[in-house]
C-alpha cells in the first residue's frame, strides 16, 4: 500500500465531479459534468459564504454558545427544521432537473443513466431522511414539551446528540456532491445492485453511512421524547387530556423506537458486505437478498407513518383553532392514531407482493393494507366535522389542511388499489407508485409541516409570517402538486416504469410536459416561502405577537409569552382539563399573575452534540474513502467524548425567581396593555398575540 | 392537594410529584432504549433463523462450533451475571466501596474471560475455513455472535469508567443511576447469550 493510499484512501482528483469533463470532453461528459459542478460549486459557495459572514459579523461566540452547545429544545427544533429547509432546497432542484430529463427524454435527454440514477437516490433519501425526518423531529422539538407543560425534554444532552448525528448524515450527502458519486441503488438500496460486484465505487457507502447515521440519531429521538411524554406531563395532564399533536408525537416516537433498528440491522449487514466480504445479500455463496427487502420495508413501513402521524397532529391543531371549535371525536382521533401506529407493523410486504411469496401470504398483506384505510377515515370524517358549522379563517394552515383533505383522499384512494396485490402486478414498478407515494407525503406529510412552520413559527420567534406570501406558496404547492403529480398516475397505468432515463414512445410526452410543469410551480412555491421568510424577517416588527396568542388556540404552548422563555413556563401549569388554555380563557384565568416564583433549573449547554457531528461525520467519511486512520482517529474521538461526558457533574444552571418575575411581568404587563385583536383582524398588524376569545360552544359540553 | 391528586395514569412507580424524579426517568429511558436494542437482537436472530441453511458447500454448524469452549463461556457470563447482582446487592445496602468494587472487578475479570473464549473461537473458526466471507451461513453467525461480543465489551468499558467515577467522586446520584443502568443492561446481554446458547449453539449441534 502507498503512502498516498494511506493518507488519501480512495479519494483522488478522480472523485471530483469535473475530472471526467476535463478527460474526456464529449458532448454528454460536458452537459452531466456540468450540471454536477455547478450543483459542487453551489455547495461549496454556500458553505464558503456562510462561514464567511460568520466570520465577517464576528458571530462564531454567539453560534457556539446559544446554537450549537444549546439544548434548549425549542432551538434544536429550530435547528432541525432550519436543516429540513436546506435540505429540501437540495432536493426539490434535483426533482425539477430529473422532471426535465423526462420531459425532454424522448430518444435520449440530457442526463446520463449514471447521473439520473444519483439524481433519484439522492432526491428520495435527502427528502425521507434529511428533510421530512428533521421537519417532524424538529416540530416535535419545539411544540411537545410545551403541549405538556414543561420545561425541557427528559434527556437534553442526548437531543442535541440525535440533531448532531442528523446533521452529519446530512453533510455525507452534501459532501457526496463533490467529492465522488452518490448511490445509484434508490433511497432503498436494494441488493444485489448496492453490493461491491454492480457498484464497487464509493456511491452506497455514501449512502450506507449518511442513512445509518441518521437512524441512529432517530432512534435516540424516539426514546428522548417517549420518555418525556411518559414523564414529564405537568400536574393534571392525564394522557387522555393531551393535545393530538402530543398524541401523534408518542405514537410516532413508539414507532422510531422499534422500527429503526431493522433499519440500523439492514445498512450494516450490506456495509459488512461491502467492507469484509460477508454475504448476507450477495447472489452467490449463500446470500439472501430477500432478507434485505424484509428488514428495509420493516423499518420502511412503519416509517411511512412515523412521518405521516406528526402531519395528522398538525392538522388536529389547526383545524380546530382556524374553524373556532375544538375538535371533533377526540377519544376516536387517538385511537385512530394508535390504530395506525399498530397495524404499521403488520403491512411491510405490500412492498414487494411481486417477489414470489404465495398468494394467501399476499393476500393477507393486502387485506391489512386496505384496513389502515379505516382509522385514516376516521380521522377524515373527524376533521370535516370540526370544520362543520364552525367559522373558519382561511389563513395560510388553513388552507393547507383544505388542500391535504381533498389531495389526501385521492392519494389514500390510490393505496387502496395498489393494495390489491392483482393490481399491484399491473403497475408495480411503475409511474403510477411514484404518483401515489407522493401523492401522500406532499399533500400529506409536507403540506403538514408547512402548516405546522406557519402554525408555531410565532411561538418560536415572536412574530407571524406574511400571509400574502404564504397564501401565494401554499396555492403553488396545491396545484404545482397536481400538475406535476396527477400526469404520473396515467404515465403509470401506460406503463411507465420509474426510475427509467429515456423512452422512446412519444405517447408519453404530453403526460411529461405537464408533469414538468408543475415541478415549475412546485419550485415557484418555495421561492415563494423563501421570499415569505425574508418578507417577514424585514417586516417583523409590524408582525409581532408579543402575547403569545396570535391564533386564539387552545393548548398551553399558547398561554405563553411569544417567543417563548427559554424555561417555558415562568410556573409549572396545572391543568384540570383538555384545551388547558381556551378553558383558562373561557374562565377568565389566562394571564393570571403567578402567586409566587421560584428558581428555575435548566440544563447547561453541551458540547456533545457538536463533537459528535464532528467525529460521527468524519468517521462516515473515512469509512466511504478507505481512510482508515481517519475512521480509527475519529471513532477514538467519539468514545473518550462519551466517556469524558460521563465524567461531567455539573449540567444545571439556575435562573433566579427574581429574573423570571421580572421577565414575566414585564410580559404580563404588556398584555395588560393590549386590546383584545378579533378574529377578523387575524393577519393584520392590530393582531398582537392577544387574542379576543371567541365562546366555543363545545367546550360546555 | 395532596400529592395523590396528581398521580398520573401510564407508567409510573409513584405518584408524581412537581419536581420530576431523575431516577425513575434516567432508569425507563434505558428500559426503552432496552426494547429498541431487543428489536435490533431480534432482527439479527431471524436472519440468523433464515440463513443457517445457506452454508454454500462450506462448513456448518458441527465443523464449525467447540461446545466445551461454549460452555465455559456461557458459565462465566451467567456466573458474571450473578456477581454484577451481589454488586448491586452491595450498593443497595450501603456496604462500602470496597466490596462493591471488588464485586465489579469480579464480573469484569468474569468478562474478559468470557471474551476471551469468544475471540479464541472465532480464531478457531477462521483456521477452519469458516470466516464471515465463506458462506451466508458464517455471515450471519459473524453477524450476531459479535455483535454481543461488541455489546459486552461495550459494558466493560462503561464499567471501567464507572469505577474510576466512583475514585473520583465517591458513590454519587450518577454513580449509582450509572451502575444501575449497567446492571440492566448487562443481565439483558445475559437474556440474549442464553438465546445465542440455545439458537446457535445447541440448536447447530442437534
Amino acid at each position: 500500500m502507498s503512502l498516498t493510499h494511506f493518507i488519501f484512501g480512495r479519494l483522488s482528483l478522480h472523485s471530483l465531479p469535473f475530472w471526467a469533463m476535463i478527460q474526456h470532453p464529449t458532448v454528454g461528459n460536458i452537459v452531466n459534468g456540468g450540471i454536477a459542478t455547478t450543483a459542487a460549486g453551489l455547495v461549496v459557495i454556500g458553505a464558503v459564504m456562510t462561514v464567511g459572514l460568520i466570520t465577517r459579523f464576528g458571530r462564531w461566540r454567539y453560534l457556539w454558545t446559544e446554537w450549537l452547545t444549546s439544548v434548549d429544545h425549542k432551538r434544536i427544533g429550530i435547528m432541525y427544521i432550519v436543516l429540513a429547509f436546506v435540505m429540501l432546497a437540495r432536493a426539490l432542484i434535483e426533482a425539477v432537473l430529473m422532471r426535465g430529463q423526462q420531459a425532454f427524454g424522448l430518444g435520449g435527454g440530457f442526463l446520463s443513466p449514471d447521473h439520473f440514477g444519483q439524481l433519484f437516490s439522492t432526491h428520495g433519501t435527502i427528502m425521507i431522511f434529511f428533510m421530512a425526518m428533521p421537519f417532524l423531529t424538529g416540530l416535535i422539538n419545539i411544540v411537545m414539551p410545551m403541549q405538556i407543560g414543561t420545561r425541557d425534554v427528559s434527556f437534553p444532552v442526548m437531543n442535541s446528540i440525535s440533531l448532531g448525528l442528523t446533521v452529519a448524515g446530512a453533510m455525507i450527502v452534501m459532501v457526496s456532491l463533490v467529492v465522488g458519486q452518490f448511490s445509484t441503488g434508490g433511497w432503498s438500496g436494494y441488493p444485489p445492485y448496492t453490493e461491491l460486484a454492480f457498484q464497487p465505487g464509493v456511491g452506497p457507502d455514501y449512502w450506507i453511512w449518511a442513512v445509518s447515521l441518521s437512524s441512529l440519531g432517530t432512534m435516540m429521538s424516539g426514546i428522548n421524547f417517549a420518555v418525556t411524554i411518559y414523564r414529564r406531563r405537568c400536574p393534571g395532564m392525564t394522557l387522555m387530556r393531551m393535545p393530538l399533536f402530543t398524541w401523534t408525537a408518542l405514537c410516532t416516537s413508539i414507532l422510531m423506537i422499534f422500527a429503526m433498528p431493522p433499519l440500523t440491522v439492514a445498512t450494516l449487514m450490506l456495509a459488512l458486505d461491502r467492507y469484509l466480504g460477508f454475504h448476507f445479500f450477495t447472489d452467490a455463496a449463500g446470500g439472501n437478498m430477500m432478507n434485505y427487502a424484509n428488514l428495509f420495508w420493516l423499518f420502511g413501513h412503519p416509517e411511512v407513518y412515523i412521518l405521516i402521524l406528526p402531519a395528522f397532529g398538525v392538522y388536529s391543531e389547526v383545524i380546530p383553532a382556524f374553524s373556532g371549535k375544538v375538535v371533533y371525536g377526540y377519544v376516536s382521533l387517538v385511537l385512530a392514531t394508535m390504530a395506525i401506529a399498530l397495524a404499521s407493523f403488520g403491512v411491510w410486504l405490500h412492498h414487494f407482493f411481486t417477489m414470489g411469496q404465495s398468494a394467501a401470504v399476499n393476500a393477507s398483506f393486502g387485506v391489512a393494507t386496505m384496513m389502515i384505510g379505516i382509522p385514516t377515515g376516521v380521522k377524515i370524517y373527524d376533521w370535516l366535522l370540526t370544520m362543520y358549522r364552525g367559522r373558519i379563517r382561511f389563513t395560510v394552515p388553513m388552507i393547507y389542511s383544505l388542500g391535504f383533505m381533498m389531495l389526501f383522499v385521492i392519494g389514500g384512494l390510490s393505496g387502496i388499489i395498489l393494495a390489491n396485490p392483482s393490481i399491484d402486478y399491473q403497475v408495480h414498478n411503475t409511474l403510477f407508485l411514484v404518483a401515489h407515494f407522493h401523492n401522500m407525503l406532499i399533500p400529506g406529510l409536507l403540506f403538514g409541516m408547512l402548516a405546522g412552520y406557519h402554525f408555531w413559527f410565532p411561538k418560536a420567534f415572536g412574530f407571524r409570517l406574511d400571509e400574502r406570501w404564504g397564501r401565494i406558496s401554499a396555492l403553488c404547492w396545491i396545484f404545482g402538486f397536481m400538475f406535476a403529480f396527477f400526469p404520473l398516475y396515467a404515465l403509470g397505468l401506460l406503463g411507465f416504469p420509474r426510475r427509467t432515463v429515456a423512452y422512446f414512445d412519444p405517447i408519453y410526452v404530453p403526460y411529461m410536459m405537464v408533469a414538468l410543469f408543475g415541478a415549475l410551480i412546485i419550485l415557484a412555491a418555495f421561492t415563494s416561502l423563501v421570499i415569505q421568510l425574508v418578507v417577514s424577517v424585514i417586516r417583523r416588527e409590524e408582525y409581532r405577537v408579543p402575547a403569545g396568542d396570535p391564533w386564539d388556540a387552545g393548548s398551553l404552548e399558547w398561554s405563553v409569552a411569544a417567543p417563548a422563555p427559554e424555561y417555558n413556563f415562568p410556573v409549572l401549569p396545572e391543568v384540570t382539563a383538555r384545551h388547558a388554555f381556551m378553558v383558562a380563557k373561557e374562565n377568565g384565568t389566562a394571564y393570571r399573575r403567578p402567586e409566587r416564583f421560584a428558581d428555575i433549573e435548566v440544563p447547561k449547554s453541551s458540547p456533545m452534540g457538536a463533537i459528535l457531528c464532528v467525529t460521527g461525520g468524519l468517521a462516515a467519511f473515512g469509512l466511504v474513502w478507505h481512510i482508515w486512520w481517519l475512521v480509527a482517529i475519529a471513532m477514538l474521538a467519539s468514545i473518550a467524548a462519551i466517556i469524558a461526558h460521563g465524567f461531567s457533574r455539573d449540567y444545571e444552571r439556575v435562573i433566579p425567581a427574581a429574573e423570571v418575575r421580572k421577565d414575566t411581568m414585564r410580559w404580563l404587563n404588556a398584555v395588560a396593555e393590549l386590546r383584545p385583536a378579533s378574529r377578523d383582524h387575524e393577519a393584520e398588524s392590530v393582531n398582537m398575540g392577544f387574542a379576543e376569545h371567541e365562546r366555543v360552544r363545545e367546550l360546555a359540553e | 392537594m395532596s400529592e395523590n391528586a396528581y398521580a398520573n395514569p401510564g407508567i409510573r412507580l409513584r405518584a408524581t410529584h412537581h419536581h420530576v424524579d431523575r431516577e425513575d426517568e434516567v432508569n425507563l429511558g434505558f428500559w426503552v432504549f432496552l426494547m429498541s436494542d431487543a428489536i435490533l437482537f431480534g432482527t439479527v436472530f431471524a436472519t440468523y433463523a433464515i440463513m443457517v441453511g445457506a452454508t454454500a458447500g462450506g462448513p456448518g454448524p458441527k465443523q464449525l462450533f467447540d461446545i466445551k469452549s461454549v460452555v465455559i463461556q456461557t458459565a462465566a457470563l451467567l456466573l458474571s451475571s450473578f456477581t454484577y447482582g451481589m454488586a448491586s446487592l452491595s450498593l443497595k445496602h450501603r456496604n462500602g466501596h470496597g466490596r462493591l468494587i471488588a464485586w465489579l472487578v469480579v464480573t469484569l475479570l468474569l468478562a474478559l474471560v468470557f471474551l476471551g473464549f469468544e475471540v479464541h473461537d472465532f480464531l478457531a473458526m477462521f483456521a477452519a475455513g469458516g470466516g464471515p466471507d465463506r458462506s451466508g451461513f458464517t455471515s450471519a453467525f459473524f453477524g450476531l455472535v459479535p455483535l454481543h461480543g461488541l455489546h459486552v465489551t461495550t459494558g466493560c468499558i462503561w464499567m471501567v469508567a464507572l469505577i474510576v467515577q466512583m475514585a473520583r467522586y465517591g458513590i454519587d446520584e450518577d454513580v449509582m443511576l450509572g451502575l444501575q443502568r449497567l446492571g440492566l443492561f448487562w443481565h439483558f446481554l445475559d437474556i440474549v447469550w442464553i438465546a445465542i446458547f440455545s439458537i446457535v449453539y445447541l440448536g447447530g449441534l442437534a
